[in-house]
This record gives structure tokens, C-alpha cells and sequence, in this order.
């Protein structure tokens, strides 16, 4: 059973994977070349496999690793995003995100901590 | 020539990020999935960043794509080990098949 769970799971990743590596990309995506549209896509896809920890995490710590990991993701996105739409303000979210997803991780570990704020 | 080492450096950052959040799913518990997806989404990230610094030079962009890139580095560590601290101190047992374990030794002084 343990095995049957892992090769789907292998297999779905390996089939999403090469869809978004060679598969023609949605017109909507196209900016300047093809690349920086696969990247975003391909950063997509990271993101969601986060969202999987978030949704089926046994503890509250597992969750809050997984947002941890899903708000560093969320600068790169932000800088690929600047890269490819040509403006310059989308690094400025990136630093933003940045500044307050670290306070917020570090509220969230004292909480689990179960000691007060001011310590 | 820039921008073909700016696309090496955002296709590094874009496999590491994909092999930490692989890490964060496969891993076994909480610790082992900070061990692999801090690193590996840092150093891609900042992958990325440098790679945006590369292709823009030294204008308004680049300087703030490496003060971001300063910053998550900074503060990635500080916020894994937060975490870790207080995911232990929350009652979070380590997986079974750990062969150390010298913090709860530390707490019990």
C-alpha cells in the first residue's frame, strides 16, 4: 500500500513536470520568451506541492513550516514576474512578502511555543 | 553573455526550489522536512534574485533584488530555527528511527 502511494505519487509529479517542461505555452503567459512563462509555471507547481503539506500536515508546526516555505517561494515568483512583465514594482512585493512572512513566522513559533510575547 | 548567465542562474534556483518542496513532502517528520526545505528553497531563491541582479546590472532593480536576496539570508535561519525550537518545545516527538536526540537531555537540567 505504502509502495502503490508512492509510485502514484512519482508518477503524477513526473507527469506534471514534463507537461509544464514540454508542452506549448498558454498565450497568455508569453511576455518576452518562452522560458521566464515555463519558470512561473514551474514555481506554480512547487507552490501547490506546498499547499499539499498544508492541507495534510499531522501537526500545526508541519503547517506552519510548509507557509514558511510557501512565502520564500513567493519572492522568486515575484522576481521572475519582474523579469518577465518588464515592471519594475513587482521586487517591491518581493521585499514586502519577504519582511512580513518572517514576522509572521516568528509570532507563529512563539505561539507554538506556548510562552508569552514579550519574553 | 549576461543574460545567458542570468537564465543558468534562475534554472539553479528553479531546481532547487522544486527539490526542497519534494523534500517537504517526502520527509518523515517535521525536523527532517526543515533540514531539506529551508536550505534547498533558500539558496533557491536566492538563486533567482542573483540571477535578476545579473541580467539588470547596478540600476534600481538589481540593488533591490540584492537587498532581497541580503534579507532572506538573513532571516531564513533565524525563522527554521524559531520553528524548530517551537515545534520541540510544543511536544512534537521526533520520528522513530532517530538515533540522537541531545535537546530533550538539555531540557530536562
Amino acid at each position: 500500500m505504502k509502495r502503490m502511494r508512492y509510485i502514484l505519487g512519482l508518477t503524477a509529479i513526473l507527469f506534471i513536470a514534463s507537461a509544464i517542461l514540454f508542452l506549448p505555452v498558454p498565450s497568455a503567459l508569453k511576455w518576452q520568451s518562452e522560458f521566464l512563462g515555463r519558470a512561473l509555471l514551474w514555481l506554480l507547481f512547487a507552490a501547490f506541492l506546498c499547499l499539499y503539506r498544508v492541507l495534510r500536515g499531522p501537526t500545526a508546526p508541519d503547517r506552519a513550516v510548509a507557509i514558511d516555505m510557501l512565502g520564500i517561494l513567493i519572492v522568486g515568483f515575484c522576481a521572475i514576474l519582474s523579469i518577465a512583465t518588464g515592471r519594475d514594482w513587482y521586487i517591491d512585493i518581493g521585499i514586502a512578502w519577504a519582511l512580513q512572512s518572517f514576522i509572521g513566522i516568528m509570532a507563529l513559533s512563539k505561539y507554538l511555543e506556548g510562552k508569552d510575547f514579550d519574553e | 553573455m549576461n543574460e545567458t548567465l542570468g537564465y543558468i542562474l534562475i534554472v539553479i534556483g528553479l531546481v532547487f526550489n522544486f527539490f526542497g518542496c519534494i523534500g517537504l513532502i517526502r520527509f518523515p517528520d517535521i525536523y527532517s522536512r526543515l533540514q531539506a526545505s529551508a536550505k534547498c528553497v533558500t539558496l533557491g531563491t536566492c538563486g533567482i534574485l542573483f540571477g535578476l541582479f545579473i541580467f539588470k546590472g547596478f540600476t534600481a532593480v538589481g540593488v533591490k533584488a540584492l537587498l532581497c536576496m541580503l534579507f532572506i539570508i538573513l532571516t531564513a535561519p533565524v525563522s527554521a530555527h524559531a520553528l524548530a525550537r517551537g515545534a520541540y518545545r510544543s511536544g512534537v516527538k521526533p520520528w522513530e528511527g532517530t538515533i540522537i536526540d541531545e535537546y530533550s537531555e538539555d531540557i530536562k537540567k
